[in-house]
């Protein structure tokens, strides 16, 4: 391929000045909240592991789960739960070869927006 | 390789800001990024200001007028001024589009231009598209036939004709490849939209005859699959058109080709 950088030539600006977009949004969130359930599945295993071993483990686990910060960590890995399950029916529908109309694919982003929050609401009204 | 920093050459500095026309009433302010290869110094970002009452509705039409006359050295490629030749793609107000056909009007407060995005910069605003040209021609952009020529022309039906619509008006200006993240980080290997668009065009092609060595040589986790339906190229397309929705027809074209 070609020599693409004669002469120490400086890179333009990219993320610094792209402005925003829905559709990229969408997918770059589809990723973080994926790397981001692993880690909150471990949390899960801890929690499952500590109570196999007894009672005093159990504790000191649920009382970090159940502080505050741990369901605030909870409710976030649940909405990542639900807006990752959206982002990928998105993701199969595309693969599918539809929705790359620009005004549908915004619409679909808005959809999948709107729905996590009401469905991850949902689910902890349910399960409180 | 992802790097969301800037190299440190690379690295916009404060730049100048250029006297106000005298005795003008409707100033704009115009933000450009500027790169003089010849001073050694980092890219900067100065400022401009246009008289709009003596100055045409495109974006084009305020840096032919900024270059006119307030500073002879700024630097930008165009030529046909009506968004058929694609040479004036540049960075506008944060997306990649033709400064002939973007319009003044459509943008907010301050007009902020810089070059194509995660390009190497000759100067100013002309970016480096040795590699965006040489991708172009590696996925053989011609009729590739193996029978005897018939004695007149190719024939196309009519239906067949239509499959091209969407797909032949590309002029290769090259905002979809550079709104691209994916071709951002893996612009090396990845083909990048307008590539992959240009590829599909012929793969469509009811006359073209190298259907299977087109797809082989996309078939690669890079050429065609880091396209990941981010559709910044679809929505930056000066044109309207629609390369996310191509490359989708070449991955389904994949999978068909297997079962």
């Amino acid at each position: 391929m070609a020599d693409v950088n004669r002469g120490n030539r400086p890179l333009s600006p990219h993320l610094q000045i792209y402005r925003p977009q829905l559709n990229s949004a969408m997918s770059i969130f589809h990723r973080i909240t994926g790397v981001g359930m692993t880690l909150a599945a471990a949390l899960i295993v801890w929690w499952l592991f500590a109570a196999a071993s007894g009672p005093e483990a159990f504790a000191a686990a649920d009382a970090v789960l159940t502080s505050w910060i741990g369901l605030l960590i909870l409710f976030g890995s649940t909405w990542a739960l639900v807006y990752h399950f959206g982002t990928g029916l998105r993701h199969l529908w595309m693969d599918m070869g539809y929705g790359y109309d620009i005004k549908l694919n915004d619409l679909i982003g808005q959809i999948i927006l709107v729905a996590s929050g009401v469905l991850t609401l949902l689910i902890w009204f349910l399960a409180l | 390789m992802v790097e969301f920093a800037l190299p440190k050459n690379s690295r916009v500095m404060v730049g100048k800001t250029w006297p106000k026309p005298e005795g003008a009433k409707n100033l704009r302010a115009f933000k450009i990024y500027r790169y003089d290869p010849d001073s050694g110094q980092n890219p900067r970002l100065d400022t401009y200001w246009v008289d709009m009452d003596s100055c045409g509705p495109m974006v084009l039409d305020a840096l032919i007028k900024i270059k006119n006359e307030i500073d002879p050295t700024l630097t930008f490629r165009r030529s046909c001024r009506e968004g058929i030749c694609g040479s004036c793609a540049m960075n506008i107000d944060g997306i990649n589009t033709l400064a002939c056909i973007y319009g003044l009007d459509e943008i907010e407060g301050e007009v902020k231009i810089y070059p194509l995005p995660h390009m190497p910069v000759v100067k100013d605003l002309v970016p480096d598209l040795t590699h965006f040209y040489a991708q172009h021609a590696a996925i053989m952009p011609w009729l590739e036939t193996y029978t005897t020529p018939p004695e007149k022309e190719w024939r196309q039906s009519i239906e067949d004709r239509k499959k091209l619509d969407g797909l032949y008006e590309c002029v290769m200006c090259a905002s979809c490849s550079t709104s691209c993240p994916s071709y951002w980080w893996n612009g090396d290997r990845y083909m990048g939209p307008a590539a992959l668009l240009h590829a599909y065009r012929w793969l469509v092609d009811s006359r073209d005859e190298a259907k299977q060595e087109r797809l082989d040589f996309l078939e690669d986790p890079f050429r065609l699959y880091r396209c990941h339906t981010i559709m910044n190229c679809t929505r930056t397309c000066p044109k309207g058109l629609n390369p996310a929705k191509a490359i989708a027809e070449i991955k389904k074209m994949m999978v068909e080709r297997v079962v």
